[in-house]
């Protein structure tokens, strides 16, 4: 095993990798591509594969015709309060489990962790029933509500503060801290990496749903953007660059959300798999 | 472990008679199951609320005929004995399970071997990660109208491509001999992202002072791979294992997106059909006989998988 020799062998698994990647970019690169082509590209046989010049029509057409600006406001509203109230919910939760006696707790958790397996279609269709009771159908509230707090947050959020230590805590209390002061300005500020995980996994999940929304809402000023998207695709099914635009706007967060927290993704969602 | 250091709290009297210490240690537990059930009510009333009691109000409504709208009357076990004749239902089990078959052990072996080929320290690899993973945050929905887009028989990229090297062009999604396929073919574009990074993951759990000794041993890469690299990752595999058939069996997203069940019902599975009996034709107490069935079929899986994962751990602290 010289070196010389194993830094040149590695352009070998070049050879493999980077057109196997490539594989995995093109159709993303493809999106882009012909969101910016004009009409007259797309529309031939055989449609160009590389865009002459930037076209931005399918954006215009897609922000200003469509209802796209108001749909990507309601996805943001409902992912937004999603991640705060799984925060909030689940950092409470979890720290009572983690740190208060109380009877029945064991069993508690246990209940709520064996939800987790539930299947969404075996619950849907009470769920829309509950919902409906509620006055909540067709409302982003129909949306919001079922993804206030999930069993992974409060279980996520209970093993890591088992992982803290506990002497500060009790310190704090014993000078007459209240546990939830105790919470909020001792543990959270310690907890970031649960905070993240939580938040980018929620994000992730009700910014990327379909199903709920396409039960829960009718009218198109409340869908969100997935929704939005595939009635859009329904209705214009000729004006492909409009439909790849809004694509694109609708990948996009989720896209920089993970290239900017592409380290904290990965490991929260190792740390779900490997946990879970 | 236990919870205060009692002389503290003894502080304020220390004179106190037992039975007096006594009520004061009933009163603190008092207090801290009221501020924990504070804490946890919340939790509690969101997770259960819209977990145990649709499970159980799902129950019931698969005994019974039911619109959502008027009040339904009780079929016992009707909606189950139709199910087992309804041809639609058994075309969507039988089309979920060859989904199922293909994508599962598809997903987890492709996962496998690029997260080995991953798993080396060379140039570009942080972007080769990237680039692989990112389909995985990309939503089935958006995925499903851009291979909409990609597939199109007319205006699509893969017989303009197809039609540049000379081959005939295909129906894709609209030939109902393909689209299934095609439809395993984008989850795992999706899909086998996850599997690499928890098998990434895993990987660096594979202690490398035992692989150093086996290379020293005389031992070649297949069976490093195959006595020490595998072995230790095998919890990981049946979690993955685990993970990706409930997935496949609940597929929904990319079906409603691209074909909507068709060509031809060749692509209905039994999520859409649930999803098409409880809103679209209104019959509620039917669709969730069949999620009922669907979940049976769930547990069988995960209780199935559990066994062998036992029996498995039996079997290996034996030979230790």
């Amino acid at each position: 095993m010289s070196s010389p020799t194993a830094s040149r062998k590695v352009s070998a698994w070049h050879l493999l990798l980077a057109p196997l990647t490539l594989c995995f970019a093109l159709p993303l690169v493809w999106l882009v591509l012909s969101s910016v082509m004009s009409n007259a590209e797309i529309n031939r046989f055989p449609p160009a594969l590389w865009p002459k010049g930037v076209d931005l029509g399918g954006y215009r057409y897609v922000l200003g015709n469509a209802m796209f600006p108001r749909w990507f406001a309601n996805s943001l509203i409902v992912a937004l309060a999603a991640v705060l109230s799984n925060l909030l919910l689940g950092a409470l939760g979890g720290y009572a489990f983690a740190r208060m006696r109380f009877a029945g707790s064991r069993a508690l958790l246990g209940l709520m962790l064996a939800t987790m397996v539930i299947p969404f279609q075996l619950t849907m269709i009470p769920t829309f029933l509950v919902m409906k009771e509620l006055g909540l159908i067709d409302t982003l509230g129909a949306l919001i509500v079922p993804s206030l707090v999930t069993p992974f947050a409060v279980f996520l959020f209970r093993q890591f503060f088992l992982a803290l230590p506990r002497e500060m805590e009790e310190a704090a209390w014993i000078d007459g801290c209240s546990r939830l002061r105790v919470l909020f300005s001792i543990v959270l500020p310690l907890a970031r990496p649960a905070l993240a995980t939580v938040a980018v996994l929620t994000f992730l999940s009700t910014w990327n749903d379909l199903s709920w929304p396409l039960i829960a809402i009718n009218h198109d000023t409340r869908y969100t953007l997935q929704l939005g998207l595939t009635t859009f695709q329904g209705q214009h099914h000729t004006r492909w660059s409009a439909v790849m635009a809004g694509n694109v706007i609708t990948v996009l967060p989720v896209l920089v959300a993970f290239l900017l927290a592409q380290k904290t993704f990965v490991q929260s969602l190792t740390s779900s798999g490997l946990k879970g | 472990m236990s919870t205060l250091p009692r002389a503290l709290t003894l502080a304020p009297g220390a004179a106190v008679s037992p039975a007096a210490a006594r009520r004061a240690a009933r009163r603190r537990a008092r207090r801290e199951t009221a501020t924990a059930w504070g804490f946890i009510s919340p939790a509690v009333v969101v997770i259960l609320g819209l977990s145990i009691v649709p499970v159980i109000w799902s129950l019931l409504l698969s005994f019974r005929a039911d619109d959502l709208v008027t009040p339904g009357r009780w079929v016992g076990l009707d909606n189950y004995r139709a199910l087992v004749q309804d041809p639609n239902f058994r075309t969507a089990v039988g089309n979920t399970l060859l989904y199922s078959a293909l994508y599962v052990p598809l997903s987890l072996l492709g996962g496998l071997v690029l997260a080995l080929a991953l798993n080396r320290r060379i140039r570009f690899i942080g972007l080769y990660r990237t680039l692989i993973f990112v389909p995985f945050v990309v939503s089935a929905t958006a995925q499903g109208v851009l291979f909409s887009f990609i597939l199109d028989p007319e205006f699509g990229a893969a017989n303009s491509l197809l039609h540049k090297i000379g081959l005939s062009p295909q129906g894709f999604l609209t030939d109902p001999d393909q689209a299934i396929y095609l439809l395993v073919l984008i989850s795992l574009w999706s899909g086998v992202g996850f599997c690499v990074v928890v098998y990434l993951a895993a990987l660096q759990d594979v202690p490398p002072e035992l692989v150093e000794s086996a290379r020293i041993d005389g031992a070649g890469r297949w069976r490093v791979l195959r006595h020490i690299t595998l072995p230790t990752l095998t919890p990981v595999t049946v979690f993955l294992l685990l993970w990706q058939l409930i997935t496949a069996l609940q597929v929904f997203d990319l079906i409603y997106v691209t074909t909507k069940g068709g060509p031809l019902g060749s692509t209905g599975v039994v999520v859409y059909f649930v999803w098409q009996q409880a809103f679209q034709m209104f019959t509620a107490g039917y669709g969730a006989a069949a999620a009922y069935v669907l979940a049976a079929a769930l547990l069988v899986a995960g209780g199935a998988l559990h066994l062998a994962r036992r029996r498995q751990a039996r079997t290996e602290g034996a030979v230790r």
